[in-house]
């Protein structure tokens, strides 16, 4: 019964999904299993280990966050879930669905209607118009055409292009290229977004945008996002888990507090040196539970440490919610700079 | 001198022989299958000779204002057709023409689809390309003689020497075409769910449209190179003109159809080159290259 209910719930399930470019990529995956790391096989066979043994779950209405340095291995996954690559060995169920079963029409009606995708280059099509580009998974789905004209139009409106419609992607600059990309997934309204840098080539202004209306559509409309980025500070702004990757290997996947307070090897705790903490850190982790007397000020639990930190040049103490808005606890000055100095290298070491 | 290693007269004759035997058995074959290629060409001959000359400048100067929106090439498409009117060329010209309109249109109709098929597939581009290099490489009379004796000297092997010299580089640079578009935007497209067609249709024509057209440019143009050796062998125009003159040693007479030749090319390069562009601009691939 467990088994059942947990397969309805993930929206992506990956299994040991291994990606080896090259003409004989069997042979590699022998060596790859036998042990070798992916410098070694390149070496030996001269074929990329894209992906090794990557093993992901997904739950419905999630926003996971794959991060990894350039060549990790990062684009190639996102395109594993909707087969524009093939995996070498390994497993991908999508809503229960094994994609590398499918035929090449039941893979065409997926990609019609279950999976949106935002590319790292754009890849918009240079001689349609801005609007067009945005309707064209419309079009593609067979919309009829003032239906998917009013559609894209919204969506041009959203991510604030609106007087661009008639442009050439062309004419656009990279970061308005970028949101019209956005604007093309969005506008097929598929439960499932898959989101490569999506937000890389924008400004931190409308960046920021974007990502609050990210995380509003997931709230809102339940949908399940597959974001990656390199940023960290903007994975922990609108994660609900993070998969770190190396060398085509997922090293750490967890909350994103797990990740920034217990890192699991040398590699992401470099990662993690730069974040920004007081982000990353909720209140709920570090706040004291129990009967304090009301306090002016409150945050609810989701807070994170830098929301309450303003509060601290007044008080010495802030209250702290729950969902119902009753207080549960209440989070001092002292606390949160101990966690952030724990948190921190060479801080209060031993 | 070379060892003779072993005698090659046996396949000579067979060669020699089996061509006999096609003619003699085939021939009525081969011309009905050719016929249509016929009709296409008097037709378009017919219609050339039949409109007044007035109106064939009145579009082809229209056309090259299409092209540019700009005066200087309406004035010298005009120009250059007062040219040929004014030395008595018009006639021969439009004969001409028609050769190269007919043998350009049926180029366009097998080398598009040939050009799309080579892009899909290594091994056809592997088979395809040598037999491009061996038709635009071997010397025409070598095949010009079969065809002659297959369908009897006339405008049937004449068009198909043109075609057979002029469609290889249309064929080439559909298949280069294709294949360059960007892989990103070719991804993309695939990543909504599109059908191979859909794909092909949609975002690989019109993104490669340009190289094509650049390719149909360079057909015209390699038909008009051959309109000499194809008046040889019974096509009119400004080729017999040329031919006439070196005949008869009237350096005047060639040098005037001569002449002929390179204005019509002007006109007809200039025009397709400028749609190129302009199609470039409209496509947004100007820019970038
Ligand atoms: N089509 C391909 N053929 C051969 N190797 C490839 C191919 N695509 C990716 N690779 C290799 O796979 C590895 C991972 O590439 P990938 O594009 O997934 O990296 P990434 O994490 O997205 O990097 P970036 O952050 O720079 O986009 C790289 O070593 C790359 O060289
Ligand atoms: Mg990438």
């Amino acid at each position: 019964m467990n088994e059942i209910k947990l397969d309805t719930d993930l929206a992506i399930r990956m299994r040991g999904v291994t990606k080896i470019f090259g003409d004989d990529p069997q042979s590699a995956l022998e060596l790859l299993r036998a042990g070798k790391t992916k410098t070694e096989v390149q070496a030996e066979t001269n074929h990329v280990v894209g992906l090794d043994n990557v093993s992901l779950d997904i739950a419905r209405g999630q926003i996971f966050v794959v991060m990894g340095l350039s060549g990790s291995g990062k684009s190639t996954l996102i395109r594993h879930v909707n087969r524009l690559i093939e995996p070498t060995a390994g497993e991908i169920i999508v809503d229960g669905t094994d994609v590398l079963k499918m035929s090449l029409e039941e893979l065409r009606a997926y990609r019609r209607n279950s999976v949106a995708m935002v590319f790292q280059k754009f890849g918009l099509l240079p001689h349609r118009s801005v609007i067009d580009n945005v309707a064209y998974g419309l079009e593609v789905r067979g919309v009829p055409r003032a239906e998917r004209l009013e559609k894209a139009a919204k969506w041009i409106d959203t991510v604030g292009l609106s007087g661009y419609e008639q442009s050439r992607p062309r004419q656009l600059s990279g970061g308005q290229q970028q949101r019209v990309g956005l604007a093309r997934a969005l506008a097929l309204d598929t439960d499932i977004i898959l989101m490569d840098e999506a937000f890389s080539a924008l400004d931190p202004l409308i960046r920021s945008g974007m990502q609050d209306q990210l995380i509003e559509l997931q709230k809102t409309l339940g949908k399940t996002i597959l974001f990656i980025t390199h940023d960290f500070d903007e994975a922990l702004k609108i994660a609900d888990r993070i998969a770190v990757l190396k060398d085509g290997a997922v090293q750490q996947e967890g909350k994103p507090e797990d990740i920034v307070l217990k890192p699991a090897n040398e590699h992401i705790e470099e990662f993690v040196r730069e974040v920004n903490k007081a982000r990353a850190i909720h209140v709920r982790t570090i706040m004291e539970r129990g009967e304090f007397e009301a306090c002016e000020f409150t945050v609810p639990e989701t807070a994170r440490c830098e929301d309450v930190l303003p509060y601290f040049a007044e008080h010495q103490w802030v209250g702290v919610t729950n969902e119902q808005g009753t207080q549960i606890g209440r989070v001092t000055a002292k606390r949160v700079i101990g966690a952030l100095a724990r948190y921190t290298p060479g801080v209060n070491e031993g | 001198m070379f060892p003779e290693i072993i005698d090659t007269r046996p396949w000579r004759r067979a060669i020699d022989d089996s061509l006999n035997w096609v003619v003699r058995n085939w021939g009525d074959e081969f011309e009905a299958a050719a016929y249509p290629l016929l009709m296409l060409l008097n037709f378009i001959e017919d219609v050339l000779i039949a409109t007044p000359w007035w109106l064939i400048m009145a579009i082809l100067v229209g056309i090259a204002w299409l092209a540019t929106r700009r005066w200087q090439l309406p004035v010298i498409v005009l120009v250059s057709l007062l040219f040929l009117g004014i030395m008595e060329l018009w006639e021969d010209a439009m004969t001409t023409m028609a050769l190269m309109i007919a043998a350009t249109i049926t180029a366009i109709i097998f080398s598009i689809p040939l050009g799309v098929w080579m892009s899909r597939s290594a091994r056809v581009r592997q088979v395809v390309t040598p037999l491009l290099d061996l038709m635009q490489t071997m010397p025409s009379f070598v095949y010009l003689i079969p065809t002659v004796m297959i369908f009897g000297p006339g405008k049937i092997p004449a068009l198909i020497a043109t075609i057979v010299y002029a469609a290889p580089p249309l064929v080439r640079l559909t298949d280069l075409g294709l294949r360059s578009v960007d892989p990103a935007v070719m991804e993309a497209s695939r990543a909504f769910g599109t059908t191979p067609s859909q794909r092909l249709f949609g975002v690989q024509i019109p993104l490669s449209l340009p190289t094509i057209l650049a390719g149909v440019n360079q057909t015209t143009m390699m038909a008009l190179a051959m309109v000499v050796i194809a008046s040889m062998i019974g096509a009119g125009g400004l080729g017999y003109q040329v031919l006439q003159g070196i005949g008869r040693l009237e350096v005047s007479r060639g040098l005037f159809a001569g002449l002929g030749i390179v204005v019509l090319a002007i006109v007809f390069d200039r025009i397709t080159q400028s749609f190129g562009k302009q199609l470039q601009a409209k496509i947004g691939l100007a820019e970038t290259r």
